[in-house]
């Protein structure tokens, strides 16, 4: 049998203070770093706005790209690199452009457009790198470099087939970005006629937009409104459910307020690390509230099951042998869950990253606050109520 | 063996069968239906799997929009209806009013009806449109009246509106030919509708042709072209005959070096109008070389409209309005029965998507985008890569612990595990569901609280075993007491998915789905299947002394 801990025998509740006020200071530095930074950093999701993802053939020159905005008039704009360097991603990133809903499009347009005048993209020709399918095949049966106007059905299935071909190629094996149109000639499946043609007729732009994200100020008030719904009906859901099984509101109480600790703390930390609040995270805060709630429950399942048993121990004391005995489960399920968010972390890609660390911080934070500020909540409240050294004062369920 | 054992394994047996063959067995016909195929080589096999799960927005790429339908322009529509009927149906009861104005969406007033009229007038209008309109008397005006529409005039008309709106944005996106779209209300009350798209890669085309609302009118033009409004309004003496009204050109219209657009008197009414057309394309210009027009044919009802029509007026100009703009303007030749273009300054691809929306029908509204959202497929397979990267990584370092640490009792648990991704993925599968990034993470989360449940249960056994129990009694109290914290944990964490999906959107719920789905199955895997395992084992070894744990 391997173990961690041979019958381990530690004095949890001894220097329960100590982290309480540990606590204190931590949830501390997470109000102050909000308050610095004047609230949490919402994400587009609840400011509404525009985010363009964009990718780069070559190091992107943030300067110059900032330069651009500017001179479209959008020095409001946020730009930030983005994943790993070598993949030289940029997000692009505005407030909403003109006001209501009717702006919708003129974030992005004006982006791309700032994007385009800076890099010089011919306005006359296809812009291979930003064409989608349709639009290929469509340049395609305009150009038609095999020579098939005469047969239009089949010209529609031939131009569709290389035009699919070239997309699944640039999508899937460059990442987006085709950078010669020597690697579209050598292409199995794409005539050389065709590349040649393309060569004279469209262009390789030096980026392309992978992702665009664009919400109106009044959905990203609903989704913040429906977010704070979501989080507060799932803590009572649960704390009903808790009261409901141990008998006792304590139970209840000591496991939201061990909860709520854990997510003042991570949201601090969000803001610590300056990580966006969007709706991922708010995913991510709620897993983190069941499984706080998780290792909880399994701590006071414990003492419920040894109220039971040991009727003459001190309360203090059977708490303390509780957490001991359900210790090494606590420590084993917290390090594999935490190995495979840690997973996700660093393997996961960008955008499950916040959602990941929001995880990475919030399982510590959940083990530790079971331990420390759950159980203590109990001892204390029981303890007050039925006088210091009672024995096995409570009924379990 | 013992007979509860022989259930077990059957019941086990059982739903590993029907899990596999329902994520293996089946895929889409070319009917679009599901149909069982057994798989007989592996790339049938795979084909299969990616059949019957479907990939979210994010992981393939798509668009996802959130569109809100103007409703107020539909009660618009109707109270102008209104005013511009009522004179003429008063006048036919004998009623000569001064004139009907209208206030705001929902208000019409009546002004200036005769003093012994009065009484008729109004027991008329109240006949006549009790069902959605409340009839009052003007305040402060002789002889004046007001309609008010009725709330439930009004909350039909919206209903109405937002219903086919949907009709016509699926009629469009079926025409596009995107397959497995999603096109729905979308539930908040303010008359949205969701669009996802996936594979789309050209949004800005594809929000084009949502949007444009498609209102296709023909209508004769009785004078013009003037250059400003004030011109034309000149030539009528500054006061429009009540028949007529006044309309503008597209710009560009008759070519980028015209001029400004023009103004034209044409009739209010309309002889045909986009309801009438029973199919529309785009061809070749044959009059201008390298441009396109879209010629479009009439039903049977508006050809019978038509004919006679441009019989009457040979000679006189027409003009082909869309959206309220005229699109352009021709001279009848001759009688034309049931086929018409509209020729303007198109490329093959506008005329195309104009024909699309013609051949679909008008948006009985205007529609705004609320939310966009387009994620670009390189992004896409990024996505997957690392979603698959993350959860391989994550489950080999699970299951290595696992081994490591309990041995033979890790085999187990392993086992229980891989039996829950497999009911995961058929119940996904089953319903249908779609697996987004969120979606990838709710697995991984699935597999730490699988892992937790198989450790409460292992930790729970070894306690007993220290106590000195046999091992057959160690297990045997080991599943009975750690289930109860199992069932705990598990139900709370599925409170918490339920709320997250009830009020969650978008990505949160695809999360909740497969977060919850692999709780139920944990509860099952864990704690019947492991104990089964455990059970099979034990009965191999009589009297068993010792347990690798």
């Amino acid at each position: 049998m391997i173990e961690f801990f041979k019958e381990p025998n530690f004095d949890f509740l001894r220097w329960r203070w100590h982290w309480i006020i540990a606590s204190w200071v931590l949830i501390l530095v997470g109000a102050v770093s909000l308050w610095v930074r004047g609230g949490p950093r919402y994400g587009i999701d609840f400011k509404g706005g525009t985010l363009v993802y964009l990718k780069f053939a070559e190091t992107p020159n943030l300067d110059r790209i900032r330069a651009a905005m500017r001179d479209a008039g959008l020095s409001e704009s946020t730009i930030q690199s983005y994943g790993r360097p070598e993949s030289n991603e940029v997000i692009v990133g505005t407030e909403q452009v003109g006001h209501e809903d009717e702006a919708l499009d003129a974030g992005r347009e004006a982006i791309l457009g700032a994007l385009r005048t800076s890099f010089q993209s011919p306005a006359d020709k296809l812009d291979l790198n930003n064409s989608g399918t349709d639009s290929l095949t469509d340049a395609l049966l305009r150009f038609d470099p095999i020579g098939l106007a005469a047969n239009p059905s089949e010209a529609q299935t031939r131009y569709r087939e290389i035009a699919e071909r070239i997309t699944d190629f640039r999508d899937t094996e460059r990442g987006g970005l085709v950078r010669s149109f020597s690697e579209i000639g050598s292409l199995e499946g794409v005539p050389p006629v065709v590349a040649t043609t393309l060569e004279q007729r469209a262009f390789l732009s030096p980026f392309v937009v992978r992702n665009v994200e664009v919400v109106g100020p009044k959905v990203g008030q609903q989704l913040r409104r429906q977010a704070l719904l979501a989080t507060a009906l799932a803590l009572a859901g649960m704390l009903l459910y808790i009261a409901v099984r141990f008998r006792q509101w304590v139970y209840g109480s000591a496991a939201v307020v061990a909860t709520f600790h854990d997510v003042l703390i991570t949201i601090g930390f969000l803001s610590l690390f300056n990580y966006e609040f969007n709706l991922n995270i708010v995913a991510a805060l709620l897993t983190l509230v069941g499984f706080s709630v998780n290792d909880t429950i399994v701590t006071f399942d414990r003492i419920r099951e040894n109220v039971r048993l040991l009727r003459r121990e001190r309360f203090y004391a059977l708490v303390n042998r509780s957490i001991n005995q359900t210790l090494s489960r606590t420590i084993l399920t917290s390090g594999l869950t935490f190995l495979t968010v840690l997973a996700l972390f660093f393997l996961g890609g960008e955008v499950l990253k916040g959602f990941a660390f929001t995880l990475v911080v919030g399982i510590i934070v959940g083990t530790y606050s079971s331990i420390f500020i759950a159980s203590p909540i109990v001892v204390g409240w029981i303890e007050r109520g039925r006088g210091v050294g009672g024995a096995a004062a409570t009924k379990g369920g | 063996m013992k007979p509860n054992l022989t259930q077990k394994g059957v019941l086990i047996g059982t739903v590993v069968l029907i899990c596999l063959v329902g994520l293996l067995c089946f895929r889409k016909g070319l009917d679009g239906k599901t149909q069982f195929s057994f798989p007989t080589s592996i790339t049938a096999l795979q084909q299969n799997l990616e059949d019957r799960i479907s990939l979210g927005l994010d992981l393939r790429g798509g668009m996802h929009l959130i569109l809100q339908v103007q409703v107020d322009d539909a009660i618009n529509i109707e109270t102008d209806q209104l005013s511009d009927r009522l004179p003429t149906l008063l006048r036919e009861q004998g009623i000569n009013i001064q004139t009907v104005r209208k206030t705001d969406a929902s208000h019409v007033q009546i002004v200036g009806i005769p003093a012994d009229q009065a009484g008729r007038a109004r027991d008329f209008l109240n006949d006549t449109y009790r069902s959605g309109y409340n009839i009052g008397s003007l305040p402060g005006e002789q002889g004046g009246l007001v309609m008010e529409m009725t709330p439930t005039l009004a909350a039909q008309i919206r209903q109405d509106t937002v219903r086919a709106a949907i009709d016509t944005v699926r009629q469009r996106v079926d025409a596009l030919g995107v397959s497995e779209p999603t096109i729905a209300e979308h539930g908040r009350g303010e008359w949205e509708i969701l669009v996802q798209l996936p594979g789309v890669d050209d949004p800005a085309r594809v929000k084009n042709i949502l949007q444009s609302t498609a209102l296709l009118e023909i209508k004769l033009v009785k004078d013009g072209p003037f250059s400003t409004e004030a011109d034309a309004l000149a030539r009528s003496g500054g006061i429009l005959p009540v028949d007529s009204m006044l309309m503008q050109e597209t710009p560009g219209a008759r070519g980028a070096d015209a001029g400004p657009p023009a103004w034209y008197i044409v009739t209010r009414s309309s002889v045909v109008t986009g309801r009438d057309l029973r199919s529309a394309r785009a061809e070749i210009n044959p009059e201008a070389a390298g441009s396109y027009q879209v010629s479009f044919s009439l039903s049977r009802d508006g050809a019978s409209r038509f004919g006679p029509f441009t019989e009457r007026n040979v000679g006189n100009p027409l003009a082909v309005v869309l959206d309220g703009r005229i699109q352009s303007v021709a001279n009848i030749q001759g009688r034309i029965d049931d086929s018409g273009r509209i020729v303007g300054q198109f490329s093959l691809e506008t005329a195309r998507d104009l024909a699309l929306v013609l051949r679909s029908g008008a948006l009985p509204a205007s529609i705004k985008y609320l939310e966009e959202r387009t994620v670009g497929p390189s992004l896409g397979a990024d996505s997957i890569r690392a979603g698959l990267t993350a959860i391989g990584v994550g489950f080999l370092a699970v299951v290595g612990f696992v081994l490591f640490y309990y041995q033979f009792s890790g085999v187990n648990a392993v086992i229980s595990l891989l039996f829950n991704l497999l009911i995961l993925m058929a119940v996904l599968a089953y319903f249908g569901a779609t697996l987004t990034l969120p979606g990838i993470a709710g697995v991984l989360l699935t597999i730490g609280m699988a892992v937790d449940a198989n450790v409460l249960v292992f930790e729970r056994i070894r306690e007993e075993l220290r106590l000195g129990k046999s091992v057959l009694s160690a297990v045997e109290t080991g599943f009975d007491r750690a289930f109860v914290t199992i069932f705990d944990t598990n139900l709370t964490t599925i409170i918490a998915a339920i709320f997250l999906f009830m009020f969650g959107t978008g990505p949160v719920k695809g999360f909740a789905v497969t977060l919850s789905v692999g709780l139920v199955a944990n509860m099952f895997t864990a704690v019947y299947v492991s104990r089964a395992i455990f059970e099979l084992v034990l009965s191999r070894q009589q009297r068993a002394t010792t347990l690798s744990i």
